[in-house]
């Protein structure tokens, strides 16, 4: 398995960052990165990077169950993530998420028929000043409204 | 970028050089046209101990949330060890109402670059990591360009400014865990690990990151190293209250006019964080509750909240400063469905090392949300309290604290509501079907 010449040139720095013999360090960073690029978990990625790194599949495997970001069921093209914790609930975060459900007719962990989006009700992503907050992708927003959120997913629709 | 429009009872500091609204993060240009870099250059003429004596003079005290004076911590590292001695910046910022690591990574890069060089300096560390939340990826970005830059320039590399030490830093990216922003946590993540916590001791200083001796602290507490160098430990800690030295980035949000990340003096009274600076309770409604730093530490209802937001003050009212996160809650704030919501992220957050807290956190998130649901009884208020004093310092590490401390000072503050929610929902609540046993 291949990955894009930029990841490559970032995967051969990142191993670079770990001390000799300790390149195991490298597993989470470079799981993160090869998802986004490949879309999920494949046997074919975690093929690849048990064997770049020297570390067994069940390692990797261990490591997956974990982490909240990995996953093994390929996202939409864009996935949209909701906080409801504390400081968005407070401002409206939970209707937030609700009407996200309503306005792309899935549920949580879930994806549209076309796959362009996929939703995911997430714990608190770090930006409670400017409640309440989503990511798309890796692009925040912040006090984000019904409309808002209608505003951009259907910007993100006109640009496929 | 995020930060406010500047308050006058502001004391910049840490972000004295933002220039607001700047919109792009200050670069290696700007920061050196303004004494950057210039901290490392000083720390660079001076002996390992006068750094960290300068830092414990400054009274500086870990911003992650446990508070440790951070000079004492660089002390226990012991730099005749001939293993290497490892550097790392704690960036995962997980707990919920904490959003200001992201304004120093995202406003000035560079600041924590020199703030690590700083402390490698004083424990005679070659390397360093900068773990960032993986959700956090536009600031892992602008890192990594701020390191090329500082490599590119000599300040990090082999021969740092021509110094003959070497020190070198590069990012590390979570992938979504609270619990790895717990210090050993943080380490197994770093080796590639599920984020477990370690048994302690050893500590870090002893045995950290690769096993090898690592100091752990803040985004926030290095950034503050720069100021402490050039400016001196005793002009840091004037800013503050005694033993509670310098600045404090400080989040404000739910229920106010004006929520967002202020630097004010530590000590700086609690009512005028939330009325001058953060511009008071919003909709004109009356102050019910705060959480003051951040969702772990136990609530402050609205008559015990004219008290100096520091350490001791907090730690006095039975609360504590944590994080720097202070959560503002009107009148009308369900305080119930607050606390259910808060026990469903402990339980989810739980990383089920440890039997009390897998299996406590679980246990409050299913009672809480009986109460919140209005199908609970008196008796599961009562449990909750009892449950959460049975996790209190049994857990292996301090995720369980984190559960259980909100868990009893919301339902002792607050008891009449998860008591009238209780009896609401029975009046409102409808016989219940039942079924005959045997259908003739």
């Amino acid at each position: 398995m291949t990955f894009s010449p930029e990841l490559e040139a970032k995967f051969a720095k990142m191993i670079q960052n770990y001390p000799a013999g300790r390149q195991k360090g490298a597993l989470i960073p470079m799981l993160l990165f090869a998802q986004d690029e490949v879309g999920s978990m494949t046997p074919e990625l975690l093929e690849e990077v048990s064997k770049r790194l020297k570390v067994k599949r069940v390692e990797i495997e261990e490591v997956i169950g974990y982490y909240t970001m990995l996953t093994r069921e390929p996202r939409g093209q864009h996935h949209v993530q909701i906080c409801t914790n504390v400081s968005c609930m407070l401002t409206g975060g939970e209707e937030l998420y609700q009407h996200a459900c309503k306005k792309l007719g899935i549920g949580n962990k879930q994806k549209t028929a076309d796959g362009q989006f996929s939703l995911e009700e997430v714990e608190c992503l770090g930006a409670c000043s400017w409640a309440p907050a989503m990511l798309i992708d890796y692009d925040f927003h912040f006090n984000v409204t019904p409309e808002k959120l209608d505003g951009l997913i259907e910007s993100l629709k006109k640009t496929q | 970028m995020l930060l406010n429009e500047p308050h006058p009872l502001e004391v910049k500091v840490l972000t004295r050089r933002y220039k607001y609204p700047q919109q792009d993060p200050i670069w290696l240009e700007q920061y050196v046209a303004d004494e950057g870099y210039d901290a490392i250059r000083k720390a660079l003429t001076m002996q390992p101990e006068e750094i960290i004596d300068e830092v414990k003079k400054s009274s500086l005290r870990g911003r992650g949330g446990a508070g440790f004076p951070t000079g004492l911590k660089w002390s226990f590292v012991d730099r005749k060890s001939p293993k290497p001695k490892y550097i790392v910046v704690n960036g995962d910022e997980g707990e919920p109402g904490t959003c200001k690591d992201r304004i120093i990574m995202g406003h000035e890069p560079h600041r924590l670059i020199e703030g690590c060089l700083v402390a490698g300096r004083a424990i005679g560390s070659n390397r360093g990591w900068v773990y960032i939340r993986g959700e956090y990826r536009e600031y892992i970005d602008i890192m990594d360009r701020a390191i090329q830059e500082a490599y590119d320039k000599g300040y990090l590399g082999d021969n740092v400014l021509g110094s003959g030490w070497a020190f070198h830093l590069s990012t590390h990216t979570g992938a979504g865990s609270y619990e790895c922003g717990e210090e050993s946590a943080l380490l197994e993540s770093l080796e590639g690990k599920r984020g477990n916590p370690r048994l302690k001791p050893p500590f870090p200083a002893t045995s950290g990151a690769f096993q090898a001796p690592t100091i752990v602290n803040n985004v926030e507490t290095y950034s503050a190293v720069p100021e402490i160098i050039l400016k001196g430990g005793e002009w840091f800690a004037g800013l503050g209250t005694p033993r509670n030295g310098g600045t404090r980035l400080v989040c404000l949000s739910g229920h106010l006019n004006r929520p967002g990340v202020y630097e004010v003096p530590l000590g700086m009274n609690m009512m005028t964080l939330i009325n001058e600076v953060g511009g008071g309770v919003w909709k004109g409604r009356k102050l019910k509750a705060v959480i003051p730093g951040g969702s772990s530490s136990p609530i402050l209802r609205a008559d015990e909240c004219d008290i100096p937001a520091d350490y001791d003050s907090l730690a006095k009212a039975g609360s504590m400063l944590g994080s720097g996160a202070t959560v503002v809650l009107d009148e009308t704030a369900d305080i119930v469905k607050v606390l259910a919501r808060l026990m469903a992220f402990y339980a989810h957050e739980s990383c089920g090392w440890c039997i009390p807290c897998r299996e406590g956190t679980t246990w409050l998130k299913k009672i809480m949300a009986r109460l919140d649901e209005g199908v609970g009884t008196k008796r599961d208020i009562d449990m909750v309290d009892q449950l959460a004093q049975g996790m209190m310092g049994r857990t292996f590490c301090a995720l369980g604290d984190a559960a259980a401390m909100p868990a009893m000072s919301y339902v002792r503050k607050f008891r009449e509501e998860f008591e009238a929610k209780i009896q609401s929902a029975q009046v409102f609540m409808p016989a219940p079907q039942t079924q005959p046993l045997v259908v003739l």
